[in-house]
């Protein structure tokens, strides 16, 4: 790379077009944008228009594009969170033995039951200002992304393809440029699934986490969810319809500009070698691509960054991997017994903590009845959404030119945060004077079934070609069919999916057992209703009572259910 | 087991054609026109080179595909979907693999309804018969290729059908592994221990079609015909070595080399556009130079007979085949009556060095590849000397199956890359002049 200047620059052919001028008003209308709601940021929160939320829809659009920027910067902030941990993790032994168990309890643990402490914390670091409450909500979303990713990126780096590893070493290319030009792109596509995946759930808790509500005092931030909210206290149902509008037009955004070119362009660091069947590029993509004004940008901020990728940096320390050395047994041990001491200390806190606030043994078991209620529910709704959905995903997933258009669709509907639809569940109920200990239950699982149908409907698709002829050509049937056939064949990605659906619910039970329209409150008994209880009253004790029996429920579900039968399901079922 | 007191053949295939619905141009025809009796007690090859339709056809007699035209009759009566008595075995087994080896073999019997007792000893007499004993609760995933494709021939025979269907049974197996399935099933079907009347099987590979069947229909390729039917008349056990079954193997290849009469197109386009969209071969330039280079060395010396080329480049003759027919689009070779032969320019390239061979092919594709030509044209002509491969791909759709246009197209983008008549972006899905020395500046 002897030339000093980028291509893309000395290239005399690249005059701007048509398609810049689209592209740059789309930069710069963001921009300004941006310009526009940092500043509130740093608002006294005393000051009434910082955090009034007001129902009038022309202020909407400011509303949806906080709550999106809320979003992205907890992306951004678990990427760089993915970046150091899970690169981490995968060097370091020793910090692999921590890391690789904390980032799998994390995934499974109830975040929105963690809404209150975080929100105090980052109050206290910027007491009286709005951005301690919007860290707060930051976070909340960063705690609902980073965990999977890190943990997909971990996997990837734990699992480099011995051959380029051998390449890369052969080379004698230094850590920092293995990371960059081996490590990183090798993760890429594990990433932005997982990155994608993230979103959606993503967009669940910002709208949950713009009203927070700490023992006698409420608050509330700007944005599409605590609209919603203030709606539901006014009663106004045409607001709730208003901010559905805007959250699907802001979900369309995102999957268009976003993610869409984001998976497409992930596809080309994917294993294979030989140009298989690719599907069309997204128009975002194709618009970045043909613009020659933006692509020069583009090439410009790429050629810088391949040039700090290529950079000879390495650590002193990495020097002595050439040799690998056995490990210390003595720094082993000191490891270990610091580990366990760690470890030690952090349940004497927590089990002090609630103990020296009148909560005996009486409230544990209680608790626990009540983690078997929701347990139930999360039970009966999985099978419901089994039984609507696997049917449903196995004739969509048979019929190619339908799976790809619902495949699109479930994925956009599993982006779309429910919550905001729970207002119009609840005046249903209401109005019909609803047992609330059943029908507040499928709001648990409005956000969380899609992901049931879109992983059968990818299994069934998936589902090979010739033993769709065999089993035809053997005329096996009917319920035959069913039970030798495609049921085994859609068996792991059922799982895979009824994984994802039952940590959702398990998550949404916080939000969805107790619901509220004006004056009329709904409740149901449950762990997540404990939960929100105990937020609303301010009592701390039983929040951290509540959420560390949800996380052993969550926990023992996982382990006792659903991974024996995901490696029985990769063992038994897989080609 | 013989058919003297049943007149009436076991299947009757008149008139089949299978084409795909195109919007843009005409309908792509698979196969055309397919005629096909099928008696008792003969065992039938398909042989054709891969696109020649004999796979369609097999599903179609299977009743898993239904035909666009004709009349497929079995035992007499029309055949809509599935039917009883029609076993398939299939090139990459297709065994369920949460089934074990017992519960393949018995799936067939129990979409029949047959009672526990029964199932259980029909499949264990299946895989007794087909040596699979000890195998019975093994999963798919435990056996080798050949001890699956075994289970396949089982999960068939077990059924008990009059017809049993094979789409290249041996062609995912390795040399040895297949030769030993396939004297074992010649064993079993000469001994007459098989439970079926009649044996029809798809084949790419010359000799396992002689070896094995007592009547070969070889098809043409595009759209899929029956262009050629021979008897063979050995008796088995076959021997590959006896001239006579060296010399059907040879007429076989003179068959398939034969120059096929110009297909008459639906559409009439002006010339020079159908010449643009004469469809390519995807063959790398690498296997095409190797193929040169092999053939200008002794034993060929600038011509070779096919069966011994394939054999001595342990080629199969699907595979051979298009390299030939490349060349001879090329201009490097000539293909005809089963040898392949190097033309003045093709033995140029042979002893050319490798800017030299580019300029050879390069010319080569200028003068006889239409498509090439009219590509380097347009990127002369534009000013930015770029154009999107979209047009080129929409005019070859215009008069193909848009698996053939992409096809076609790549091969093209390969073939000219190779030669350094263009560079192609594949993001942007652009050709372009970038790169490329000898670009002249449009006037």
């Amino acid at each position: 790379m002897s030339r000093s200047l980028p291509s893309s620059l000395t290239s005399s052919r690249r005059l701007p077009n048509v398609w810049d001028v689209v592209a740059s008003a789309c930069v710069l209308a963001g921009i300004v944008a941006l310009v526009h709601v940092t500043p509130e940021t740093f608002q006294p929160i005393d000051a009434p228009e910082a955090v009034a939320v007001s129902l009038d829809p022309a202020n909407l659009p400011e509303y949806a594009l906080r709550t999106t920027l809320r979003m992205f910067a907890a992306l951004f902030a678990s990427l760089v969170f993915t970046f150091t941990v899970a690169p981490l993790a995968a060097k370091s032994r020793r910090a692999g033995l921590l890391i690789v168990p904390i980032l799998d309890i994390l995934q499974s643990v109830p975040i929105l039951g963690f809404l209150t402490f975080t929100t105090a914390f980052f109050m206290g670091l910027f007491p009286g200002k709005v951005a301690g409450l919007e860290l707060a909500a930051i976070f909340a979303v960063f705690t609902s992304q980073a965990w999977n990713m890190a943990f997909s990126m971990y996997q990837s780096l734990t699992t480099l393809p011995a051959d380029l590893v051998e390449a890369a070493r052969a080379f004698r290319l230094t850590p920092w440029q293995r990371f960059w030009r081996l490590e990183v792109p090798y993760s890429m596509p594990g990433l932005v699934w997982n990155m994608m995946l993230s979103m959606s759930g993503g967009w669940f808790f910002v709208v949950a986490s713009e009203a927070i509500t700490l023992g006698d005092k409420s608050w509330t931030l700007p944005g599409i969810g605590s609209y919603v909210s203030v709606a539901l206290d006014q009663r106004s149902m045409p607001s709730v319809w208003w901010a559905i509008l805007a959250m699907f037009i802001v979900i369309l955004a995102y999957d268009q500009l976003l993610f869409r070119p984001l998976v497409a362009w992930s596809a080309k660091f994917r294993m294979e070698l030989t140009a298989g069947a690719v599907a069309e590029d997204p128009w975002v993509l194709k618009l970045m691509r043909r613009t020659r004004v933006l692509s020069v940008i583009m090439d410009v901020i790429g050629d810088g960054l391949a040039t700090i990728a290529r950079l000879r940096l390495s650590l002193p320390m990495a020097k002595g991997e050439r040799h690998a050395q056995p490990p210390s047994k003595l720094a082993d041990l000191l490891f270990y017994v610091a580990a366990a001491l760690v470890a030690g200390w952090a349940v004497w806190l927590i089990v002090n903590y609630v103990a020296s606030n009148d909560v005996g043994l009486s409230d544990v078991g209680e608790v626990v009845v009540l983690g078997m209620f929701t347990m139930v529910r999360v039970i009966v709704l999985i099978a419901l959404a089994a039984l609507v959905w696997v049917p449903v995903g196995v004739w969509i997933g048979l019929r190619p030119e339908w799976a790809r258009r619902v495949q699109v669709v479930a994925q956009f509907a599993a982006a779309f945060p429910a919550n905001l639809f729970f207002p119009i569940f609840v005046i249903l109920i209401v109005k019909f004077h609803g047992n609330s200990d059943i029908w507040l239950t499928p709001l648990m699982i409005l956000g969380t079934q899609w992901y049931i149908l879109f992983n059968v409907i990818a299994g069934a698709s998936a589902f090979p070609g010739d033993l769709q002829e065999a089993a035809k050509n053997l005329q096996v049937r009917g319920w035959l069919w069913w039970r030798r056939v495609i049921l085994p064949g859609i068996f792991p990605y059922f799982v895979t999916g009824a994984i994802t659906a039952s940590g959702g619910s398990w998550n949404a039970s916080i939000v969805a057992e107790v619901a509220s329209w004006g004056d009329d409150k709904l409740q149901a008994h449950g762990l997540g209703a404990y939960i929100a209880q105990a937020t609303t009253d301010g009592n701390f004790a039983r929040v951290v009572l509540g959420v560390a029996v949800m996380s052993v429920f969550v926990l023992g579900f996982n382990r006792v259910l659903w991974r024996p039968l995901y490696a029985y399901a990769t063992r038994r079922l897989t080609l | 087991m013989d058919g003297t007191f049943s007149p009436a053949p076991l299947m009757q295939v008149t008139g089949c054609r299978q084409a795909y619905h195109k919007d843009s141009a005409a309908d792509l025809v698979v196969l055309d026109d397919v005629n096909l009796t099928l008696k008792v007690g003969e065992m039938v090859g398909l042989l054709g080179r891969s696109g020649s339709g004999k796979s369609t056809l097999l599903r179609i007699v299977a009743g898993l595909l239904k035909p666009t035209a004709g009349e497929v009759k079995w035992r007499g009566q029309q055949i809509d979907g599935p039917a009883d008595g029609i076993a398939m075995v299939f090139q990459s087994f297709a065994l369920f693999p949460w089934l074990t080896v017992r519960e393949n073999v018995e799936l067939g019997l129990e979409a029949l309804g047959i009672a526990k007792d029964e199932r259980e000893k029909r499949a264990e007499d299946a895989i007794d018969l087909i040596g699979l004993g000890g195998y019975e609760s093994a999963y798919p995933k435990e056996l080798s290729g050949g001890m699956r494709q075994r289970v396949g021939l089982a999960r068939a025979l077990v059924v008990h059908p009059d017809l049993l269907l094979m789409d290249e049974p041996f062609s995912a197996l390795d040399v040895l592994t297949a030769e030993t399935l396939r004297t074992d099933l010649i064993d079993l079907w000469s001994e007459q221990k098989l439970p079926i009347k009649s044996i029809m099987m798809v084949t790419h590979n010359i000799e396992e079609a002689v070896l094995m069947c007592d009547r070969i229909l070889v098809f043409s390729s595009n759209p899929g015909r029956v262009a050629h039917e021979l008897v063979v008349p050995f008796p088995h056990p076959r021997n590959r070595l006896d001239p006579a079954f060296r010399e059907l193997v040879d007429n076989i290849y003179a068959v398939m080399t034969r120059r096929p009469q110009k297909p008459a197109t639906s559409v009439q386009t002006p010339a020079a556009e159908a010449g643009v969209a004469t469809p390519l071969v995807s063959v790398s330039t690498n296997l095409l130079a190797g193929l040169i280079e092999a053939l200008a060395v002794p034993p060929y010396d600038g011509r070779a007979d096919l069966p011994a080329l394939a054999a001595g480049l342990q080629l199969e003759a699907d595979e051979l085949l298009p390299m030939g027919e490349a060349l001879q689009q090329l201009r490097l070779a000539d293909l005809a009556d089963g040898d392949l032969a190097l033309t003045d320019s093709g033995k140029k390239f042979a002893l050319a060095d490798t800017d030299g061979r580019k300029t050879i092919f390069a010319a080569a594709l200028r003068n006889h590849v239409p498509l090439v030509a009219a590509i380097r044209r347009t990127l002369d002509e534009r000013w930015n000397h770029r154009a999107s491969s979209v047009r080129f791909l929409d005019e070859l759709e215009d008069h193909m199956s848009p698996d053939y246009a992409e096809e076609t197209l790549r091969t093209a983008i390969m073939w000219g890359r190779y030669a350094e008549l263009y560079a192609y972006d594949e993001e942007a899905a652009q050709f372009s002049l970038e790169d490329i020395e000898d670009a002249k500046p449009a006037e």
